[in-house]
């Protein structure tokens, strides 16, 4: 900091807990991504989940917890950057109310929540990128995930950074802004009314003819690709993260064929 | 009415295999979003209605006991009488003694949710008086011996085919040969019998979508003119409201219509927008010789000051269950009472009791596309989830919930130990996944693989991965 090199914006990866466990190679593709933007990454080890399934279920108490955990493994990076619309909100719409009755906290939880992005329009917005250096021949369809779509605004930078990746054919999905049906503890709270919901997804999915189906949170493709996968369906699902950043050598989720 | 949402899940497992109702429940996929869509497009000034909208409602609100009272006194001015009802069954009685007073026989409706909420058809034909709804898709749901299942479309879980069966089995002077095959055939047959119906009726009772203050007066909004003929032909007219539909002055009324129409079918405005100003004066050409309006509480003065206070901004416009996926899904009679959908899984716990509407506030994905529709702003998926935080403070949520909830914060507010577990359980998940990289069944994950198949993680946990890549790299730097 003191040569005259510029030093570069230190972002803390959110993996969230989905990607933790399930698809890892979205958090290594953030990673790539985030430094081709011209950041440093770091992973901070303090960090499990952002706490939507205590909060969602009604448990202030763990959900706040868990909030302390995270925001104090993360405070001190120039930007919080996480995969997931979903995870994303949770940390930067949510957290601030979760301190309601403790003005210190508080005022760390809105700090915190200043520095907080979704992966995409962090990169769009935040870091002005307008394209990438990836090739995928592929016929795709982007599905706009609810918490990033309405709660962020996320829906333009995804297909604009999509549309420069080399060999990539976008058609868009009917109806591509209705909730996929997953809902966190909701699928499995109430899975018959859920599957009801992601039948008509990937109804609409199949009728883009696209090969590719693309989300922005992992929740959701699971539940898309785990429909697609019952169903017998040749589509195959990524995170667009993997697109963006070149890296679709890994089998798509829930595997393939 | 019987309150059957304890039996939501139930209710919904049926109603995703009743094949009619599933047939009728794409229209409201179709048919409301399209238009609403439309109409908000074509009004680029619709938020910074919305906007205003909200501020005249939560102003109201927080004087509400002020403009209740103004209201009252001009109710009174112009020749009216106001009654104000705590509970239903004070609804009900006070509804029953003004019927008694006329003599009625028979009663219209026009179309009403507070009279739905008050269960008033039933108590009323319990004590012989006759109710008669009169906008046609009341009409058929009292035909079949049903409720609403949708606030603005009270018959969209029907098909016209089921309507022409009910219509040919109790209008018996229907000759076999005409054809009702048309909903014009359908709406024509019931306006005949409606007809006889509006001058024989003793007693006209409607609902209100405005209350205005400044003037003593009720709004009605209707498609069909059915609540015109039901207000104006009968001797006694009698309104009856929940206390929050008070609004200051027209111009608010008119502020808040512009919002209320196109977000509920998409009409830039109804076709009848019906202002009622008490009983009918000298000179009058028609309107009733008496005019009642019935305030209704029922709970709703417990809402304000709490987390469940916006709820009071709805104006029943039913774009949120037109919206919502759930809805969509299941229809509206799953819901178990009253009102269905997004607001209905709000309101429904303030009216009836969390512990009864718990599955309600549950049911939802949290998409948001409730409130992003909503023209009054209500936070609708906020205070679904402080439903849930009230359920949860009390207990009322499933033990094996609780447990799965707690055994999981456990790890999740301990990073080193979740992290240990989450090692152990990772790799062997996905050994499990095999080729396919894909679970048919997993144990306690039955809820999802009934319909999905279970993507199997990668290989080992991201983080792991990330600790070996950071350690290879101190190696190599060392």
């Amino acid at each position: 900091m003191h040569d005259n090199i510029i030093s570069k914006p230190r972002v803390g990866l959110f993996v969230t807990c989905l990607v933790d466990l399930f698809r890892p190679t979205v958090g290594f593709a953030a990673i790539r991504l985030i430094e081709q933007a011209g950041c440093t990454v770091d992973v901070p080890v303090a960090q499990t989940c952002c706490g939507q399934p205590a909060y969602n279920s009604g448990d202030r108490k763990d959900a706040r917890a868990i909030a302390e955990n995270t925001i104090a493994a993360f405070e001190d990076y120039d930007y919080v950057v996480a995969p997931s619309g979903s995870c994303a909100s949770m940390l930067k719409k949510h957290y601030p109310g979760l301190f309601r009755d403790d003005a210190k906290w508080t005022a760390r939880a809105e700090a915190f929540a200043a520095k907080v992005h979704e992966l995409v329009s962090f990169l769009s917005d935040e870091r002005g990128m307008v394209a990438v250096h990836a090739r995928l021949d592929a016929r795709a369809t982007y599905h706009d995930s609810c918490s990033g779509l309405r709660e962020l605004g996320i829906r333009a930078q995804p297909r604009a950074l999509l549309s420069s990746v080399d060999g990539l054919a976008l058609s868009e999905l009917p109806d591509a802004d209705a909730c996929c049906g997953f809902g966190g503890t909701f699928c499995v709270k109430y899975s018959e009314i859920s599957n009801a919901i992601v039948e008509k997804k990937v109804r609409n999915v199949e009728a883009t003819g696209a090969e590719l189906l693309l989300a922005g949170d992992l929740g959701c493709l699971m539940n898309m690709a785990g429909k697609l996968k019952r169903d017998g369906s040749k589509v195959e699902t990524r995170h667009v993260a993997e697109v963006l950043a070149g890296m679709t050598d890994t089998p798509p989720i829930g595997g393939s064929g | 009415m019987q309150i059957g949402s304890p039996a939501f899940k139930q209710n919904a497992h049926d109603a995703l295999g009743d094949v009619q109702l599933q047939k009728a429940l794409g229209n409201v996929r179709r048919g409301f979003i399209d238009k609403r869509k439309k109409a908000t497009d074509r009004l680029p000034e619709f938020d910074a209605l919305r906007d205003e909208a909200k501020r005249i409602k939560d102003h109201t609100l927080s004087h509400l006991d002020f403009y209740l009272e103004a209201y009252e006194r001009k109710v009174t001015a112009s020749g009216g009488r106001v009654h104000w009802a705590e509970t239903a069954e004070d609804a009900r009685n006070i509804v029953l003694d003004i019927c008694q007073a006329a003599r009625a026989r028979s009663v219209t409706k026009g179309k009403s949710m507070i009279t739905e909420e008050i269960a008033l058809n039933d108590f009323l034909a319990e004590n012989g008086i006759r109710p008669v709804e009169t906008d046609l898709g009341e009409y058929i749901i009292q035909l079949r011996g049903e409720h609403p299942s949708h606030i603005i479309a009270p018959a969209v879980h029907l098909n016209k085919e089921q309507v022409e069966m009910d219509f040919r089995r109790v209008h018996d002077h229907l000759p076999v040969a005409r054809d009702l095959s048309e909903p014009e055939a359908l709406l024509n047959e019931a306006r005949m019998v409606l007809r006889k119906e509006y001058v024989t009726a003793d007693v006209g009772i409607t609902g209100a979508n405005f209350l205005v203050a400044e003037t003593g007066s009720s709004i009605i909004v209707t498609n069909e003119g059915n609540g015109d003929l039901t207000q104006a032909l009968p001797k006694v007219h009698v309104v009856v409201a929940s206390i929050e539909k008070v609004v200051p002055t027209l111009e608010d009324a008119s502020q808040i219509l512009r919002v209320l129409a196109r977000s509920a079918t998409g009409q830039e405005t109804s076709v009848y927008t019906t202002v009622s100003t008490g009983p009918r004066r000298k000179g009058d050409p028609d309107g009733p010789e008496e005019y009642h309006v019935i305030l209704l509480d029922n709970g709703r003065s417990s809402m304000l000051g709490t987390e469940f206070q916006d709820m009071l901004r709805c104006i029943r416009c039913g774009a949120c269950m037109n919206h919502c996926p759930v809805y969509h899904a299941v229809g509206g009679h799953a819901y178990g009472w009253v009102y269905p959908g997004p607001m209905g899984a709000v309101l429904t716990p303030s009216l009836i009791g969390v512990d009864k509407a718990g599955h309600l506030p549950n049911a939802s994905t949290f998409c948001g596309r409730c409130e992003e529709v909503c023209p009054m702003r209500i936070p609708l998926p906020r205070m679904m989830r402080n439903w849930r935080e009230r359920e949860f403070e009390r207990r009322l949520n499933p033990a094996a919930q609780r447990f799965g909830l707690r055994f999981w914060a456990f790890f999740a507010r301990r990073p080193r130990l979740y992290k240990l577990g989450a090692g152990l359980v990772i790799p062997f998940l996905a050994a499990l996944g095999g080729r396919k990289r894909r679970l048919g069944w997993l144990p306690l994950a039955g809820g999802w693989t009934r319909h999905r198949e279970m993507p199997a993680p990668e290989s080992r946990t991201f983080m792991q991965q990330w600790r070996d890549r950071e350690t290879l790299k101190q190696d190599a730097g060392r």
